[in-house]
């Protein structure tokens, strides 16, 4: 816990501490102890020795207070402006192809009646996933898994898009060709595009909780060190006092004043920093992935669903799919995910949406059961006009997009919390870490002031 | 399209028509026949696969008669007659894109079938089937019968009954035009060819692959087509009247001359059905009579396939 990832950033850093180590025992011990013995046979050695050991405890404070605290605001900033944005990306490229796949699926069923509405989100599906991707490719930061993810998805999507449209172009000129493009295409996308999306979302997440992690861990080193400059002091300060029967002495007072300073804002910084990680993580960054989690099943059994009608009662892998999905969907609230477990675990900003949706779900559901007793009866056309139609109506798919519609409003509430609670530590942390070096090198001059003061007598 | 080897499989098919002519006439069937077919002809009959023991008499079937037995009863109970059929096989059960009604040769008969049984051509719930699951379906009970281009053969008649012949065929290479190769064996010594899975083509490959590199095999021949248009094969091995069916999508492909293991389309049902057997051979042979085959043939296949003079068996 706590252990600072050293990144390539900190690099330079990180050879401060070793530095600030040499400093007060720039010698074997068997020499310190010698020249100890030989300095500690005057007072003044003495004083001069402890004083410098104080000085440097102190500066060694300040030093791995600074570097452990800057570190966590780095990585704090990073979960704002890279790790999070990165993982709600990569979640909305799996939906946009996962979509894509789906609609191209809807617009094949409707066959010559499909509306333009149907190839407009088709085309804005495609649009958005390559967008996305190609953001993804040009940011760095990722793991090497996701950018292998995000660079076979780019050399796919236009393989996809061909064979579509090849399906297309088949369908066009009446020949049934044009469904065993949309097939292969179809395979590609649910065996090969889908699960390097999913590759991708898995690296990304890790990579959010690593992140928030190592943002939220305790600088307990710096605090150790902390309380012992302050006992040290406190000590020195004490012995002085015995000897020299003055009770203060300004500098090193200043000194504990400055160091005590340093270690509760220490103490209380992190453990804001800590609180408003939390947050961001409950009510913001978790219930979103919950909800992504949610969505992303949903979009699967609605591309099952589609996939099924294609089939035309031709096999059972489609229905067996859409058990597989929807089942842990109806799950109950302390269920993982389920829609009421997204509900749940969602800010009481989104819980207006997750109702809603929630609704939407139920009717969804119920509406494919109609549809799938009817397609197992034999009535393939009703089915077929149960599931989807060119005109919207009570058909499963619209209440699925009203579903989805409602949970894009809850996901953009969660998205809204997450950055409220979230964007400041970064800052505040930063300054923390300044703050500290410069408190931290005050109480080391005002160490050797204080000491420089008592030598003074001895002259 | 002239067959090369049509003077023996003419010869065959000679003998074979009149065997099956008696059939559809009413008057019986040559069931252990012997005298009728002989042994010789047999045993020139396409080897392997398809002719796999002397016995087997493919056109044989049960005397057309229209009793109602068991099975026909449950199907009328059920007020719709479930055929198993395909959406991919243009002209013969496919689904057209622009109505999204699956049509073709094989849905007429279908129809032919369901207005005899029920009195409604309407009456048919279609189940899409890909090639591998006919026989399943059938001996599962989930169709009353499969009317998908399915290829009459010994080894199939030992688990489902099949109707009287209503299309002759054999099987065929399809190649894209940019291929070279002249002869059958040339076009797939060291070729990747593809057939739809448990598909008489892709038994026959199994059975002697004759130097194919690779044997690709899909729900479906039409996948083949994807396939082929892709370069992920080189061949296309399947049904004469597929391979045809194919060419008329897309016009680059070309196919082979050489047609081997000639055999016939039937109808496929369950052993037990023997009164719903009877019956479609009865509605295959009026179909035939009345006119109903030359006016399907001539909607769905003459444009692809011209004359119908070897077709018909």
């Amino acid at each position: 816990m706590g252990t600072p990832v050293i990144t390539q950033k900190q690099g330079a850093v990180a050879g401060l501490p070793a530095q600030a180590g040499r400093q007060p025992v720039p010698r074997g011990p068997r020499g310190a102890l010698g020249r100890l013995r030989s300095q500690a046979q005057t007072p003044p050695g003495r004083l001069r020795l402890a004083g410098g050991v104080l000085a440097a405890l102190v500066l060694l404070f300040g030093t791995v207070a600074a570097w452990q605290v800057a570190d966590r605001a780095v990585v704090a900033s990073q979960v704002v402006s890279h790790s999070q944005p990165l993982s709600q990306d990569a979640a909305e490229i799996y939906r946009s192809l996962a979509d894509a796949d789906t609609t191209a699926a809807g617009g094949f069923l409707l066959a010559g009646a499909e509306p333009p509405e149907i190839r407009k989100r088709y085309q804005d599906d495609l649009a958005t996933a390559a967008r996305l991707l190609a953001q993804a490719a040009a940011r760095t930061g990722s793991s090497p898994e996701a950018q292998r993810s995000v660079a076979e998805l780019n050399q796919q999507l236009p393989r996809y898009a061909g064979l579509v449209e090849t399906a297309r172009a088949n369908d066009r000129q009446g020949l049934p060709l044009g469904g065993a493009y949309l097939r292969y295409a179809s395979k590609l996308m649910q065996q090969t595009m889908l699960p390097n999306a999913q590759k991708l979302v898995d690296a990304e997440a890790e990579q959010l909780d690593r992140d928030q992690e190592t943002a939220s861990a305790y600088p307990l080193v710096a605090l150790l060190l902390g309380l012992l400059a302050l006992g040290a002091l406190a000590r020195y300060q004490v012995v002085l006092f015995r000897r020299t029967n003055r009770v203060f002495n300004v500098g090193l007072v200043g000194a504990s004043a400055a160091v005590l300073v340093a270690v509760v804002w220490l103490a209380a910084g992190s453990a804001a920093a800590g609180s408003a990680l939390a947050d961001s993580r409950q009510t913001g960054s978790r219930p979103l992935a919950e909800l992504n989690r949610v969505r992303i099943s949903a979009l699967q059994a609605h591309a099952a669903e589609n996939l099924n009608l294609v089939d035309r009662g031709s096999s059972d892998t489609y229905s067996k799919a859409w058990k597989t999905l929807a089942d842990p969907l109806n799950g109950p609230s302390r269920q993982p995910g389920s829609v009421a477990w997204a509900s749940e675990v969602a800010p009481s900003g989104a819980n207006a949406a997750m109702t809603e949706a929630g609704k939407q779900f139920a009717a969804w559901q119920k509406r494919h059961q109609a549809a799938a007793d009817q397609q197992a009866s034999g009535d393939y056309d009703a089915a077929l006009r149960a599931t989807l139609s060119a005109t919207g109506g009570d058909t499963s798919d619209a209440a699925f997009k009203a579903m989805d519609e409602q949970f894009g409003k809850a996901a953009a509430v969660e998205q809204g919390r997450f950055e409220a609670a979230a964007s400041g530590v970064g800052g505040s942390l930063e300054l923390l870490a300044v703050g500290a070096a410069v408190l931290a090198v005050g109480a080391a001059i005002g160490v050797v002031r204080g000491v420089g003061r008592r030598l003074a007598e001895y002259r | 399209m002239r067959r090369t080897r049509m003077r023996t499989v003419g010869a065959r098919a000679l003998v074979a028509a009149a065997v099956l002519g008696a059939g559809v006439l009413g008057a019986g069937t040559s069931q252990g026949a012997g005298g009728t077919r002989p042994a010789a002809v047999v045993e020139q009959a396409a080897e392997g696969a398809l002719q796999a023991d002397d016995n087997c008499d493919l056109a044989a079937s049960l005397p057309p008669a229209k009793n109602v037995g068991a099975k026909i009863r449950k199907i009328r109970e059920r007020g719709s007659l479930v055929v198993g059929v395909d959406q991919n096989s243009f002209n013969w059960g496919f689904r057209d894109p622009q109505s999204g009604r699956i049509e073709g040769f094989d849905i007429d008969l279908a129809r032919a079938i369901a207005k005899s049984v029920l009195g409604d051509p309407n009456k048919v719930t279609l189940k899409a089937l890909p090639t591998a699951r006919r026989i399943d379906a059938i001996k599962a009970g989930e169709v009353d019968m499969v009317v998908r281009t399915m290829t009459i053969t010994c080894d199939r008649k030992k688990e489902i009954s099949f109707s009287v012949p209503y299309f002759r065929t054999s099987q065929q290479l399809a190649v894209p035009g940019s291929s070279t190769a002249k002869s059958f064996t040339e076009a797939l010594r060291g070729k990747r060819v593809c057939a739809a899975e448990n598909s008489s083509t892709h038994l026959e490959l199994k059975r002697d692959s004759r130097g194919a590199s690779e044997i690709r095999t899909t729900d479906n021949q039409l996948d083949c087509l994807v396939l082929m248009q892709l370069g992920e094969v080189d061949a296309t091995f399947t049904d004469s009247a597929l391979a045809a069916s194919q060419l008329a999508q897309d016009r680059t492909m070309r196919l082979i001359p050489e047609t081997v293991l000639p055999s016939y389309m039937g109808i496929g049902m369950n052993q037990a059905d023997t009164d719903l057997v009877a019956w479609v051979n009865q509605v295959v042979a009026e179909w035939r009579a009345d006119g109903g085959w030359r006016a399907s043939y001539d909607h769905w296949l003459a444009s692809t396939m011209g004359s119908p003079d070897g077709y018909l068996p």
